[in-house]
């Protein structure tokens, strides 16, 4: 094993590769240039000039680069880290959330009132859905995984991250593709496959990110002084991985033409289904469940200051999560034009998955054995402990939504909508933001957040948010689904279509209320981390032993 | 803290547990064994997957001819269960739709049982197929007429009724289909504006709503040139011809002085499909029935 140290006087680039860099942000400037000339469609006109505008400042930033040692407290032993990276991932996780969160409330909200449409194509529910869907998971949640798994993999290799432009590259790179996605959704430029809606182009600006990402991880663990790799870190690469591989299989296309924002998508049919869910499932498998799993092994132990419950349980589970995840995809195609065989398969490795799942809760909830006491003085713990509740409900429901006669009741109701939202606000949301209320002060270097009674305000209106919106779906979902396959006693369908979308009301309303406290939530939280970068202490509040230990801790 | 030396965890819960030794920024871990139970469970899952796996159609195989897959020991097809199922629905409706496929309108109205599974079926059918344009309470909506009053442009009889829906208004792939074309009279400058104005104050005296007395004896001169071949000499308006009423005070575009100057100006060509040859006759004849008797039906 090699033990690469750093040397932590060296932090620079070397100015041959920062002129390379420099030139190759020229071409990329002219390259947009010439995509805006040479195209007929507007959105790839605008698209051409956002890429010359990102490739100009990059250039600026390249001409003032200056890779730096960091702060002597966010050294270890032996290496200084690449904090700053991290910072802004945080920021933009933050900024990106609360924009994230809106625009799904607003979607929530159109549902109820449809009025809020406003006739405007922009604003319509069909952009605004995929726009809301992205921002929470690629632009909220990849900028939390950014963030904390260049946080976690250089803290728990004592190593600096590889790289010093290559880190900036991937942070503002993810940036701008998010604003192409983004701004493709609303002008109307989509492929049309849920939650890989970005055209051709857009994928490919990912895939150069993306690769560079994988390679950061891979350098940094390679250069790494610990003997072997932290169980975070296993997961951190397999989201990487996996992420690049359902990336590209399901997004192969052939555009109209390089200057089109169209193209064409090599699978036809029930084979581009399965392939699009295939890449579904398992963008839910890895990016929003082993990619998260990475954060709590890491900020849970951390910030309750006690060892992982049991080791061998998470190598068994990594394995076996790993091995299973990518075969349940078929479930979501249940009674499709998908094979029998395929939709057997689907659900048979579903099942399997439901210990394999909860082996991640075990592990994160044991850990706090010994340390229940903090549940009750540090609010930073009882959010990453909901959000671990929260994942083993959640992996619950999904096996037994994925059994047939389950999902022949659930399917294409708003029971799933419930069911993904119990992940992604109580799981997804809960781990990131426990994560960055532990990351900010030791980033920041303070002594602890500006106010653990906001962090507490947060957690009981988010948590409450949460609760609406999932139980007002559980009703919603099943009353839907009953009614549909509702007959009367001469053979006629009970209710129509209109009828269902009518008894769905209340039930919208409610879930945009609740959809409403988690948004203030997260309003709460941007105004806490604000005031923690800025310095400021809220004084007077009651401080648990805890926080102050762990911040000691993080910090030595 | 990177000795390999195993530390016992004196930690109150963990039950004195030796760490694997390992440490990476100050956390350790438990070398705890699996969970007896989470261990378990897992294998009953695997094996419950395998026994499913056996029953149902489950692993693919290469042949010369292709593709096949297991078809497992309980011969479970879904495409078979889906026929079985359509055929015993079908079968179990089979009784009245037949009979009411081979009776005529008159009949099925005169037969207490075939009209109750008419208004039925056709209340089903309505609120499908018809519901997203003249609303689920058939009260319509602008340029989409409302079902329930008295006030029939293509006739309100059963036989009237059931013509329109099987072949649509405007619907241009059938033959039979109910055909109008009022005259773009401002578009394609067959009037002049202030005509146009004229016949519009005209038009709304018809039916006692506010007007301009003066621009109206003008307007009745254009009305009874241009107009009155289709809607009548006193605007009553012809069925056959699909030209409405005027004097009803009930307007499928709008009633105010824009919306008829609009009508005249470019003239409203709505269109309705045909729906015989997408829903069939048995439920067209339903859909008659139901639209007849919602309160307008003569």
């Amino acid at each position: 094993m090699t033990t690469n140290t750093q040397n932590p006087g060296s932090g620079g680039a070397k100015p041959p590769l920062q002129i390379a860099a420099m030139g190759l942000a020229v071409l990329a400037a002219l390259y947009g240039l010439a995509l805006a000339n040479a195209t007929t469609s507007s959105v790839m006109a605008f698209h051409g000039l956002v890429f010359t505008l990102a490739s100009v400042l990059a250039l600026w930033g390249l001409a003032r680069f200056k890779a730096r040692p960091q702060g002597t407290v966010l050294s270890g032993p032996g290496v200084v880290y690449n904090m700053d990276v991290v910072k802004y991932g945080t920021i933009a996780s933050v900024f990106w959330g609360v924009i994230g969160f809106s625009v799904g409330l607003l979607a929530a909200l159109q549902l109820a009132f449809p009025a809020l449409n406003f006739d405007v194509s922009f604003l319509s529910f069909g952009r605004i859905r995929p726009l809301h869907t992205s921002a929470v998971i690629f632009a909220f949640g990849g900028n939390v995984l950014i963030a904390t798994s260049f946080y976690v993999v250089q803290r728990t290799g004592r190593a600096r991250l590889a790289g010093d432009i290559a880190p900036w590259f991937v942070f503002w790179g993810y940036q701008l593709f998010i604003v192409l996605a983004a701004t493709g959704y609303v002008l109307g430029v989509t492929q049309s496959k849920e939650y890989a809606e970005p055209e051709w182009y857009v994928d490919l600006w990912l895939t150069i990110v993306w690769v560079t990402y994988l390679l950061i991880f891979l350098g940094t663990l390679w250069r790494r002084a610990e003997p072997h790799i932290y169980v975070a870190n296993w997961f951190y690469l397999a989201f990487i991985i996996t992420i690049a591989m359902l990336h590209l299989i399901n997004n192969a296309a052939v555009p109209l033409s390089w200057s089109s924002p169209h193209s064409v998508i090599m699978w036809s049919g029930v084979q581009d289904a399965m392939i699009q869910w295939w890449y579904g499932h398992n963008a839910v498998g890895f990016f929003l469940t082993a990619g998260f799993l990475g954060i709590m092994y890491y900020f849970v132990p951390k910030q309750a200051d006690r060892p992982i419950y049991s080791y061998r349980l998470s190598i068994v589970h990594f394995w076996s999560i790993i091995f299973l995840y990518i075969w349940a995809g078929p479930h979501h195609l249940h009674y499709t034009a998908l094979p029998d065989w395929a939709q057997t398969v689907g659900m048979a490795f579903s099942i399997m998955l439901w210990m394999p799942s909860w082996g991640g809760m075990i592990n994160g909830l044991m850990t706090l054995s010994g340390a229940w006491d903090k549940l009750r003085t540090d609010p930073v713990i009882r959010m990453l402990v909901v959000s671990i509740a929260f994942y083993g409900m959640s992996t619950f429901e999904g096996p037994v939504m994925s059994i047939k006669a389950v999902n022949s009741l659930s399917h294409y109701t708003d029971w799933t909508i419930g069911h993904v939202h119990s992940g992604a606000l109580g799981w997804v949301g809960f781990v990131s933001f426990g994560a960055i209320y532990c990351l900010v002060p030791w980033l920041w270097e303070r002594k602890r957040l500006y106010s653990l009674q906001l962090v507490s305000w947060h957690f009981w209106i988010a948590t409450a948010g949460i609760v609406f919106y999932i139980t007002s779906m559980w009703v919603a979902g099943i009353m839907q689904g009953l009614m549909w396959r509702a007959y009367d006693s001469l053979g006629f369908l009970e209710y129509s279509f209109v009828e269902t979308v009518e008894a769905m009301n209340p039930y919208y309303i409610i879930r945009a209320f609740g959809g409403g406290l988690f948004v203030a939530g997260s309003l709460i939280m941007a105004y806490n981390v604000w005031r923690t970068i800025r310095g400021d202490i809220r004084e007077g509040e009651p401080l648990p032993e805890s926080v102050t230990v762990s911040a000691a801790a993080a910090t030595a | 803290m990177t000795d390999e030396i195993k530390s016992k965890d004196a930690a109150s819960g963990s039950g004195g547990m030796e760490t694997t030794g390992h440490v990476w920024d100050g956390i350790e871990e438990l070398n705890t064994p699996l969970p007896r139970w989470w261990l378990w469970t897992l294998y009953a899952c695997i094996i419950w997957a395998v026994g499913y796996m056996i029953v149902m159609p489950a692993v693919p195989f290469p042949t010369s001819d292709g593709w096949d897959y297991t078809k497992g020991l309980a011969g479970y097809s879904q495409r078979d269960v889906v026929r079985g199922e359509v055929a015993k629905s079908e079968a179990s409706r089979a009784i009245f739709e037949n009979r009411i496929a081979s009776a005529d309108l008159a009949e099925i109205r005169n037969d207490e049982d075939l009209l109750a599974v008419s208004l039925a079926g056709g209340a089903a059918a309505f609120g499908d197929n018809c519901a997203p344009c003249h609303g689920s309470g058939a009260q319509g909506f602008t340029g989409f007429p409302n079902l329930n009053d008295d006030d029939w442009i293509w006739g309100g009889s059963l036989d009237d009724i059931y013509q329109t829906i099987a072949h649509g208004i405007r619907w241009e792939e059938d033959d039979d289909t109910r055909y109008s074309e009022m005259p773009k009279f401002g578009v394609d400058e067959i009037l002049e504006p202030a005509d146009i104005s004229d016949v519009v104050q005209f038009v709304l005296s018809l039916s006692a709503s506010e007007h301009n007395a003066e621009q109206a004896v003008r307007g009745a001169v254009v009305f009874e040139d241009q107009c009155s071949a289709c809607h009548g000499e006193s605007g009553q308006g012809d069925r056959t011809m699909g030209a409405p009423n005027l004097n009803d005070a009930l307007w499928l575009y709008g009633g105010d002085e824009a919306a008829i100057t609009q009508t005249v100006t470019q003239a409203r060509y709505g269109v309705m499909p045909a729906w015989q040859g997408r829903l069939g006759d048995a439920t067209v004849k339903e859909l008659a029935l139901y639209v007849h008797a919602l309160g307008g039906g003569e």
